[in-house]
């Protein structure tokens, strides 16, 4: 029972949610800078990419 | 798990992302400084009419008043939006690989053939489906207020990757329902868009810049799942 029990910890710290959530949101970040932030610094340069790959710009 | 999720996001996302960087080069950079051209009035699509600039200029007269380092400011502008394009597709592949490992999570292996029906269902996603209200632009084309286009295009892309998942994943006939009425919800609310058209540039260009744009895309897409589907499985542990 018990070693089912820890068996069990391993597996859920070998997939963790975490990684999962960090990976995620740090994908969600560089795309908010690349994709949709407005301020000029981040649209100016970004701004043949927004339009090449369809985000809304201007 | 950490390194596999991080380190596999990283090598596709570059993958795709150089794939997307050529194809950048290659087929819109021409477009859209030809775009800008019309959006500036440099050149006019109503042959005979006198373009202004804002500042009143015409375009031989902005042309003259510029400041000569031209050369340089395209080079600086193509680095820029390359960088850009490259951060774009890595976050790309983290969302994509984050997706992979949370499948993984539930017992559902990723294989290659997966990966590469994940490619196509971001392709569809966030091209094709927010396309449909939001098609791609050349510079210069008015369109309606940014925010609200931003968040019409954020809501159907999110509503669009949770439908395909439902349709994929889902166990019950109720789940691939639930994911069609997700992919037409955000349609039946409609894009913000304006009342009239009023583009600058000729309807060839920004034809040919749609088509292309969605090639570029569909793609860079595709390298990414297959790229993504590959490091993924490469870089699992053994089983202990």
């Amino acid at each position: 029972m018990t070693t089912t029990a820890q068996t069990r910890a391993h597996d859920a710290a070998n997939l963790g949610l975490l990684p999962i959530f960090m990976a995620a949101a740090a994908g969600l970040t560089l795309l908010y800078f690349t994709g949709f932030a407005q301020a000029s610094v981040y649209h100016d340069s970004a701004h043949d990419t927004r339009h090449t790959l369809a985000f809304p710009c201007h | 798990m950490t390194t596999r999720i991080f380190a596999s996001a990283l090598f596709a996302g570059l993958l795709a992302g150089l794939v997307a960087v050529l194809l950048q080069w290659s087929l819109m950079e021409k477009l859209i400084l030809e775009g800008e051209e019309y959006e500036t009035g440099a050149k006019s699509h109503f042959a005979g009419v006198l373009k202004l600039n804002e500042d009143g200029e015409t375009a031989e007269q902005a042309a003259e008043s510029g400041d000569g380092g031209e050369e340089e400011g395209t080079t600086r502008r193509f680095a820029l939006a390359f960088f850009a394009t490259f951060v774009t597709w890595v976050g790309w592949a983290l969302l994509m690989v984050a997706g992979f490992a949370l499948t993984e999570r539930y017992g559902v292996r990723i294989t290659m053939k997966d990966a590469l029906v994940w490619g196509t269902a971001g392709f569809g996603a966030i091209h094709v489906m927010t396309g449909i209200g939001l098609p791609p632009e050349l510079p210069g084309q008015p369109a309606a207020e940014i925010e609200l286009r931003q968040m019409w295009w954020i809501t159907t892309a999110a509503t669009a990757v949770i439908g395909f998942a439902l349709m994929g994943y889902g166990r019950k006939p109720f789940h691939f329902a639930a994911g069609i009425a997700l992919l037409i919800a955000p349609h039946l609310i409609g894009a913000p868009r304006l009342d009239d058209y009023s583009g600058m540039a000729p309807p060839e260009l920004s034809g040919e810049y749609v088509a292309r744009s969605y090639a570029v895309a569909f793609i860079s897409w595709i390298v990414l799942g297959l790229a993504a589907g590959y490091f993924w499985n490469r870089l699992q542990q053994p089983p202990a």
